[in-house]
């Protein structure tokens, strides 16, 4: 079997601050293979966005990546040194961030930050250039490439933007693709288009996808494997489906039982009490102990490793078989 | 965008015309221009004769109507000192003030963007921490003590440089340069860094402020996630951004750098606009005072205008509203 495309291994993301290391991110391991769309979920700060972040190499001070190791295809991409990472990013990871407003360089015709960014990456000459950012407009969806493309940012649409910045994450054809909650500043009718957009792009160019966002309905239709994140650990990992419909952590239990559907009788959603702990009082043992209705001695002590159960993995002491044979 | 300049342009001349009200007002407020004219024992025949033939007998408003016009026309009378239309001393003594002014915002510019960008980029080296300190004098060092402390040290100690004065100048026309010899650049080079080193370090923390907030945005992170060079970053993306604000600064300034000009003008004894303003106020030379003004106010708003029309030509997205008034 060839290597995953992403394999972040026990991944460790501190932050410098003047009071104390804080850890944002405490033990995250994941695979993503080619043409599989990962979907990472969890509250704000649970971390989500920072291992995206950590993965396309830009933690700036005062946080650091300090231990584990993240690979690309292979090969290890974390201690790169930054002219070498620079030339990973955009080439071989692409980026989409939240706010397709903001995404963009207001002073730059779309088309010359596309162009720029074709250039950087490849051997094109102006008019080549010109043409692939036409044929990767036309690509994500813009209607009369060959006019927008003059176009400046404030002319598009929101919709329209968040497709020049997919465009623009797509400039070299990358193996992977971080959308960091690429739908959330956007209307709901816009949403439902760029996710298919982005799974369809997915799927044609063989992209790994690695997709935050605190939106379930985001993640049931697009990934194939789900990681529910909580105060920077992976609570739960496993296929969509199992995930959704039958969560084992406390937590994912939570969060599912936490999305309203149409469908069913008027039942009460359910809440999870109180909140995510900040990084700076993180409770020894499992994080989620002091929320969790079925915490017992152990959760308060023992931090809980990832389990397999079946096709999922779950970080939680009610599944260790060492305490079901105690118990 | 025509309507556009055109609204500029119409409020530009409201201003002016504002202005023209006060500079007329300062001759009424000085006393009766006639006593100022004639001779102590001069009977009240004369005055009268007097006043009736430079029309001081005329109703406010049309006086007020004529000296517009004839202000419109550059035409500001005849200075009591010298004996000399006002018009013929200002555009005299003009391209000395205006050389020194645009040398000095270049001068202040140059430095300041440099500067700027590099103590926004290296923002914790020795370096940046030096810009800093001397920025802070820079601002905190009252002109006219600059002037005196570089000429003790150039002119007195040194003897490299002119302590006085534009050196040789050469005549274009009716424009006097001192670009054009050895001299006249020597005796630039003090008074325009004694009047460019405030606007050096007001541009310099300008730009190291709007730099690091610009470094900050979404656009420049997306720039980076998209791999490009950390030179197309800072140099294309994110220092155009951050001229936009130095645009409206640096326009503004120019302004100031020509009226405060008088300190510095009368600190090197520079034949400007500056010097003579101040001679002017020393002997009551009201002509001159009110032209200085109208000038003054005249080129403030000219900047202002082309400002309001450069701010266009960078920033795409006022083009948009422009052009669909809101």
């Amino acid at each position: 079997m060839t290597a995953p495309v992403l394999s972040v291994r026990n991944l460790q993301v501190e932050f410098e601050t003047r009071r104390g290391t804080l850890r944002a991110i405490d033990g995250v391991s994941w695979d993503i293979a080619k043409g599989e769309v990962l979907g990472v979920v969890g509250e704000s700060g649970a971390g989500k966005s920072v291992t995206g972040l950590a993965v396309i190499g830009l933690i700036d001070r005062p946080g650091r990546i300090s231990g584990g190791e993240i690979l690309l295809s292979g090969l290890r991409i974390d201690n790169l040194p930054p002219e070498e990472m620079r030339k990973v990013r955009g080439k071989r990871i692409g980026m989409i961030f939240q706010d397709p407003l903001t995404s963009l360089n207001p002073l730059y015709r779309v088309g010359d930050q596309i162009i720029e960014t074709i250039k950087t990456h490849t051997n094109l000459t102006d008019q080549q250039a010109r043409k692939r950012a036409i044929d990767l407009l036309a690509e994500v969806g813009i209607p009369a490439p060959e006019k927008r493309i003059d176009g400046y940012p404030h002319e598009f649409s929101g919709g329209m933007r968040q497709r020049v910045v997919i465009a623009l994450a797509l400039c070299a054809e990358p193996e992977l693709i971080i959308a960091d909650e690429p739908t959330t500043a956007l209307d709901v009718s816009v949403q439902a288009q760029i996710i298919s957009l982005i799974k369809r792009l997915g799927r044609d160019h063989g992209t790994a996808v690695m997709l935050v966002t605190h939106d379930m309905g985001v993640i049931a239709e697009t990934c194939d494997r789900v990681a529910v994140m909580y105060a920077g650990r992976v609570a739960e990992i496993g296929p969509v489906q199992e995930v959704i419909k039958n969560p084992l952590h406390p937590y994912a239990k939570g969060l599912m039982g936490a999305i309203p559907t149409l469908a069913g009788e008027d039942k009460r959603l359910v809440q999870i009490p109180g909140s995510m702990p900040r990084l700076s009082a993180i409770p020894p043992g499992c994080s989620f102990n002091p929320r969790c209705g079925a915490a017992f001695d152990r959760c308060r002590i023992d931090r809980p490793e990832p389990l397999r159960q079946g096709t999922q993995a779950v970080a939680c002491h009610l599944y260790d078989r060492a305490t079901e044979t105690a118990a | 965008m025509l309507a556009f300049t055109l609204r500029r342009a119409i409020q530009a001349i409201g201003v002016m015309i504002a202005v023209g009200i006060i500079a007329f007002a300062m001759f009424r407020f000085a006393g009766d221009p006639v006593s100022q004219l004639v001779a102590i024992d001069a009977s009240s025949a004369e005055r009268a004769q007097i006043r009736q033939s430079l029309g001081l007998d005329d109703p406010f408003i049309v006086q007020f109507g004529r000296y517009l016009f004839d202000a419109a026309q550059f035409k500001f009378g005849v200075s009591y000192q010298f004996r000399q239309p006002v018009s013929d001393l200002l555009k005299e003594r003009m391209p000395a003030t205006l050389e020194l002014a645009v040398c000095a915002t270049i001068l202040a510019l140059f430095f300041g963007i440099i500067m700027g960008v590099f103590s926004a980029l290296r923002r914790d080296s020795l370096m940046a921490k030096l810009f800093q300190m001397v920025s802070l004098i820079g601002i905190s060092l009252p002109t006219f003590l600059i002037g005196i402390l570089l000429i003790y040290l150039f002119s007195v100690t040194l003897g490299w440089l002119p302590s006085f004065g534009r050196g040789d100048t050469v005549k274009l026309g009716w424009w006097t340069t001192g670009l054009l010899t050895v001299s006249g650049w020597k005796a630039l080079i003090m008074p325009s860094i004694t009047l460019g080193l405030f606007q050096m370090t007001l541009i310099m923390r300008l730009v190291r402020a709007e730099m690091l907030e610009v470094l900050r945005t979404d656009y420049i992170r997306f720039a980076r996630a998209r791999g490009l060079t950390t030179r197309a970053i800072h140099f294309g993306h994110a220092l155009r951004n951050t001229l936009v604000p130095v645009i409206t600064v640096v326009g503004l300034q120019f302004g100031s750098v020509i009226a405060f000009s008088i300190i510095t003008e009368q600190v090197f004894q520079w034949p400007g606009m500056g010097l003579l303003f101040v001679q002017a106020v020393q002997n009551v030379d009201i002509p001159i005072m009110a032209a200085y003004l109208m000038m003054v106010s005249l080129i403030f708003v000219t900047i202002n205008l082309v400002v309001d029309i450069l701010y266009t030509v960078v920033d795409p997205r006022l083009r948009a509203t422009i052009s669909r008034p809101a």
